[in-house]
């Protein structure tokens, strides 16, 4: 186990030396720019890293450039997880032997991946690495949709939302599933560490990428994504819709240890309406017109229940 | 490997973000490091952006909003105070205004042909600040 870097408050967060560069070719305003730099930042442990095919990876990795500053692989759609998962067995394989190079430096290892790679295309992928119990992080840069390809809909998509391939118009309001919950799906694999984060609480966020980093086992982090092309709405915005999110509780804060303690790290002191953050994003425009607004009370309810069972289990501690 | 083009390079080749040998990177600062040209740093987006950010330091209280919510590392900041807005990565998103707390604010946006000197020198007072 490294040492875990000192970080009390924002200034002193804010000496750590980027890992990450600019000129990458993500959107002006895009939230995965703003988590893997408070990922990366946390810790000043050495980084293998590996990013699903998606935004992040198209945007990082455009020959002849690389974003990147620490040991950075792409493969594949699917298998961001298990690029990883590999180059920690061969880790722990070289370990076992005597043979690491540089063993007294502390190296962790972590994969990041779309919605679209982690809930959908890389699913099982993903799983396999938390059930074998690989020593590393899978993050979810969760924007709710797959952005790099124009916005076709995931198994993340919202209930309402209008994405290209389940659009609203006059015979529907858009996405039709709800989205699915990926933490407690990973939590039952009974990994060490499962947690959601939000780019805008940065100290919640960075509290929790140390635990993970420093637990051993497999960690998985859903981290909400807002993304101003999908989302529609203006780049200067992001961390507006991202106080949004985690204020009306769309975006609970929380973490499960051991794949059953659950703790509610946020909460928020003015809660906010979930019609605020709905009103917010283009993407959800039409459910304020009069033969959808009943979706507005579906969401609030819906919101207000996860608030309420989040609550419950935190209270059982079981 | 730069200059290589898109049919010249080796398939499943590695990309290396520093030339030589780079050790503890995450202890050493972008002026410190010794960067390749296949890094992304040694790039510009200058000409993405349509408005840019002016910082004003007068009114700064260097409480790092903007240095941690910039997506572009592109807000300078050296022992735990905002020096600079670096004007080679930053793509004029505008979030580091939006977060700054002050009144009137220490960053405010202006179209890229702004004269900065003229920004600071009508910067907003207090009242006409908040926006
Ligand atoms: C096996 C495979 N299927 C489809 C694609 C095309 N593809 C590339 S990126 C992408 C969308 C990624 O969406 P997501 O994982 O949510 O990441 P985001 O771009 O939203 O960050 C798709 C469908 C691919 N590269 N490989
Ligand atoms: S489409 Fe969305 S996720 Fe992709 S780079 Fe743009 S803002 Fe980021
Ligand atoms: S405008 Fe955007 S990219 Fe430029 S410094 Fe501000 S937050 Fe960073
Ligand atoms: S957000 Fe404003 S006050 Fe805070 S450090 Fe940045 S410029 Fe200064
Ligand atoms: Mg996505």
């Amino acid at each position: 186990m490294g040492e875990v870097k000192k970080i009390k408050n924002l200034k002193e967060f804010s000496t750590s030396a980027d890992r990450f560069e600019g000129a990458n070719l993500l959107c002006p305003g895009c939230a995965h720019s703003i988590i893997v730099r408070e990922v990366l930042n946390a810790t000043n442990d050495d980084l293998i890293l590996a990013s699903s095919t998606g935004c992040l990876e198209v945007c990082t990795a455009v020959y002849p450039y690389t974003s990147w500053d620490a040991s950075w692989i792409h493969i594949g759609f699917e298998n961001g997880s298990t690029a990883v998962a590999g180059a920690e067995a061969m880790y722990q394989a070289l370990k076992r032997k005597g043979r690491l190079k540089q063993p007294d430096r502390s190296t962790k290892f972590v994969a990041f991946g779309g919605d679209g790679a982690s809930y959908d295309i890389g699913f099982q992928w993903i799983s396999g690495c938390m059930e074998r119990g690989h020593d590393m992080m899978y993050i979810v840069l969760d924007n709710e949709v797959y952005a790099n390809t124009g916005g076709q809909r995931s198994s993340a998509t919202p209930i309402g939302a209008s994405a290209t391939t389940s659009p609203a118009g006059r015979k529907s309001y858009g996405e039709k599933k709800n989205k699915k919950d990926m933490v407690a799906i990973m939590a039952a694999h009974d990994i060490p560490y499962s947690a959601q984060v939000a780019p805008n609480k940065w100290k919640d966020m960075v509290k929790k990428i140390q635990h993970g980093l420093n637990v051993e086992g497999p960690v998985f982090i859903n981290a909400m994504s807002p993304c101003t092309t999908e989302w529609k709405f203006d780049p200067k915005d992001t961390m507006m819709i991202s106080d949004l999110a985690t204020d009306s509780l769309v975006f609970p804060l929380y973490e499960i240890i051991d794949g059953h303690e659950l703790n509610i790290t946020y909460r928020p002191k003015h809660k906010v309406p979930v019609e605020e953050y709905l009103a917010a994003q283009g993407r959800f425009k039409h459910l304020f017109k009069a033969e959808y607004k009943h979706m507005i009370k579906e969401w609030q309810d819906r919101v207000d229940a996860t608030w309420e069972y989040l609550q419950r289990r935190e209270e059982a501690r079981v | 490997m730069a200059e290589q083009g898109w049919d010249e390079f080796e398939i499943g080749a590695m990309l290396r973000s520093f030339n030589g040998e780079a050790k503890d990177v995450a202890l050493t600062l972008q002026e410190d490091r010794d960067y390749s040209s296949n890094n992304s740093f040694t790039a510009s987006v200058a000409d993405w952006r349509i408005e840019k950010p002016v910082f004003n330091k007068d009114y700064c209280i260097d409480c790092q909003f903007c240095w941690v919510y910039c997506p572009d590392i592109s807000i300078i900041s050296r022992d735990k105070k905002m020096i600079g807005i670096d004007m080679d990565h930053c793509k004029g998103c505008g979030i580091c205004v939006e977060v700054c707390p002050t009144n009137p604010k220490s960053l405010l946006m202006y179209s890229e042909q702004t004269d900065e000197e003229q920004a600071l020198a009508a910067w907003p007072s207090k009242d006409e600040g908040e926006k």
